[in-house]
């Protein structure tokens, strides 16, 4: 059976280039970039020029990368971190649609005591920059807001929103682990203090991420430890794992273009097939302001799950907001926030495309969606309640 | 991804009698659009009153799909009477079982099940005669309660896998925490566990069942008040416990040594035990 990978939101493919450079830092090339001697001052070399990639791909210093686990050690390191720097202020803004690794963080310092504002979007995904206005005050110690939505691929204006938060001089930090390698960053332009990004995202492998903190800003270590990564996150630095998010990062760079003309025909193609093929669908987020590779789809009267797995049996990998795909009893908290009818939140499913994604893939999926939806929805006691309802059984 | 059984699957790729009979003798539906899943049950009977024709429709994942699936096998040929008395158990065990987690599709399965005859029978089962303990998943203190009977579940958690009731905002943990209890003690009076047999026992014998019957009996329950409690020590008949956690300063700690543990340990060790607790 052929495997049709449309979950690069999920996870991606490690690049063939990326595990290529990898491979001798596990074997060869072992030392400790912190020793003194020649067997680990060459691995440090290599270590600089993978700062050097990833501030290139950021447009930042190398001096302002730090290298961590993944990206949910980044987004507490960036919170935690910020908080430690500011102990006065008890105040955190965040919005109701971030990942868990920012969202559950925000519960729990909402446990320990502080405030919390998050922010609400619209039945688009998008954000009431008044509501941010608002809520802004002197006790405010971060402002963290995703750049792009995993869910729904719905991109934040960061930008803008960072020229309200900064004008009161407060941190700001951003999630861009689903953006980053999809739409242009450029710190040197930006406004925001901290970014965070995960390798595996973006063609690296799983267990490497970053934090970029801009130069001056306050910040107190989440990982205490030794003098790696210039005191910020202690830990022998991950040196195979470094090198392959270099790589990949340059990768990634030379590949932008690609993924906002090649993939992006691509997922708009296979979003009119769908439309044009299934009826009640219903794309969820907003359709301008979208990453190139993201398209949420729900299918009404029909379960998220089922759709999964029957998709999955033809060798097709997407992923559901559902709630029976989580363990949870709920869908997803993005589609709820978002107030997505329940009619269509049990059934949305989520394709995001790659570099690597083909045009056959496409026709593939367009070929065996619409027969599981049909077969899903005769099985389903709503649909022919609705079709009566509108006169056509 | 979910760890199905093969059974699972088969019932999910090639659900056996899906539709809906015209004119039947019975028809239940439960679950809904807003709760993720629902299934409408209809039944026809035979001359001798047996179930002669069953078809499902299931909006909801594949366990969901499977069950009822499995549901309209099972039933097929029994009398109502029969039918009436499969329960949700039996659902999960003819697909070779169902995550803990999906157990709720077994039972979704038995409630149609149970509408549907009561549709037959001509009588009305509404949710309004019963409280709505859980108001995200519309949950009754009835089905809650028959959950805990049928499957003898024990914590909250489980009954949210058996019925989703507290898996929304959970406010109603409280509630559902409480119908346990009632429950259990009812179950308790009802069926008294039978006493194990007390033989004359060895020092060593008896210091390794009073250990024993403390890690299996007695420290999970204090575990899950947030408590817990080290053997010190035991001379002759006398157990010398200290209290850790949430117990040690528990204003009940008096009544919950002599109470508890004491009776626990005289039901399976000794009827002399005498429990002493240390004070740091």
């Amino acid at each position: 059976m052929k495997t049709v990978y449309v979950d690069n939101n999920a996870t991606t493919k490690v690049a063939p280039e990326v595990l290529e450079v990898m491979l001798p830092y596990f074997s060869e090339y072992y030392g400790n970039p912190s020793s003194m001697h020649f067997f680990g001052g060459q691995v440090q070399k290599k270590v600089d020029e993978a700062r050097e990639r990833v501030a290139d791909f950021l447009g930042a210093e190398p001096s302002e990368v730090v290298f961590t686990s993944c990206g949910t050690e980044s987004d507490n390191a960036a919170i935690l971190g910020t908080l430690d720097s500011y102990t006065e202020k008890r105040h955190l803004i965040s919005t109701r649609v971030e990942h868990p690794a920012i969202g559950n963080v925000a519960t729990y310092l909402g446990r320990k005591g502080y405030r919390l504002s998050e922010l609400s979007v619209d039945r688009e995904g998008r954000l009431d920059l008044d509501d941010l206005r608002e809520s802004l005050t002197d006790e405010t110690a971060l402002v963290t807001i995703m750049y792009a939505n995993n869910e729904t691929g719905v991109i934040f204006p960061i930008e803008e929103i960072g020229e309200i938060v900064k004008a009161r001089g407060i941190s700001f930090h951003s999630d861009a682990v689903q953006a980053a390698g999809k739409i242009p960053l450029n710190m040197k332009k930006s406004k925001l203090d901290m970014l965070s990004i995960s390798g595996h995202k973006l063609h690296a492998p799983k267990g490497i991420g970053v934090l970029y903190i801009r130069k001056g800003t306050k910040f107190s270590p989440f990982l205490i430890g030794g003098h790696q990564e210039k005191g910020r996150r202690g830990g022998t630095e991950n040196v195979p794992y470094i090198i392959g998010l270099g790589k990949a990062c340059e990768l990634a760079k030379r590949h932008l273009d690609e993924e906002n003309t090649k993939v992006k025909a691509l997922r708009d193609y296979l979003e009119a097939k769908i439309l044009e093929r299934i009826p009640n669908t219903l794309v969820n987020g907003d359709r301008v302001h979208r990453l190139p590779n993201t398209v949420s789809v729900s299918f009404e009267y029909v379960e998220g799950e089922s759709i999964l797995l029957l998709l999955s049996d033809l060798g097709i990998c997407a992923s559901s907001g559902s709630a029976c795909t989580s363990g949870s009893l709920e869908p997803s908290h993005v589609l709820r926030a978002m107030g997505v009818p329940f009619t269509a939140a049990h059934g949305s499913i989520r394709f995001s495309l790659s570099i690597y994604s083909t045009k056959e893939e496409m026709d593939y999926i367009i070929e065996h969606l619409p027969p599981i939806i049909q077969r899903l929805r005769d099985i389903s006691p709503f649909w022919k309640d609705y079709l009566k309802s509108q006169g056509k059984a | 991804m979910w760890d199905y059984t093969e059974k699972v699957k088969d019932h999910f790729l090639n659900p056996r009698n899906v539709g809906e009979i015209d004119n039947p003798d019975g028809a239940g539906e439960v679950g809904s659009l807003a709760c993720g899943d629902a299934l409408r049950l209809t039944f026809k009977l035979d001359e001798k009153k047996r179930i002669k024709d069953v078809k499902f429709k299931t909006f909801g994942c594949a366990s969901a799909i499977a069950s009822s699936s499995a549901l309209t096998e099972i039933i097929k040929g029994k009398t109502v009477e029969e039918a009436a008395k499969v329960t949700n158990q039996d659902i999960a065990n003819y697909l070779g079982g169902l995550p803990v987690e999906k157990m709720h599709c077994s039972v979704m399965g038995r409630e149609a099940l149970e509408a549907a005859i009561a549709n037959y029978r001509g009588q009305k089962v509404t949710k309004e005669d019963f409280e709505v303990v859980c108001n995200c998943f519309g949950v009754t203190d009835r089905e809650i309660t028959h959950a805990i009977r049928e499957n003898d579940l024990k914590t909250v958690e489980q009954v949210t896998y058996y019925t989703k009731a507290g898996g929304g905002c959970g406010q109603c943990h409280p509630k559902i925490e409480a119908i346990i209890e009632k429950v259990r003690k009812e179950m308790d009076k009802e069926a008294p566990p039978p006493k194990p047999e007390k033989k004359k026992l060895t020092n060593i014998q008896k210091i390794k069942l009073i250990e024993d019957t403390l890690g299996r009996e007695i420290i999970p329950a204090l575990k899950a008040d947030g408590g817990d409690l080290d053997l010190i020590d035991i001379e002759g008949n006398k157990v010398y416990v200290a209290l850790r956690g949430s117990c040690s300063f528990c204003p009940s700690a008096e009544i919950t040594l002599k109470q508890y543990v004491e009776t626990k340990l005289r039901e399976f060790v000794s009827d002399d035990i005498v429990v002493e607790e240390v004070r740091p």
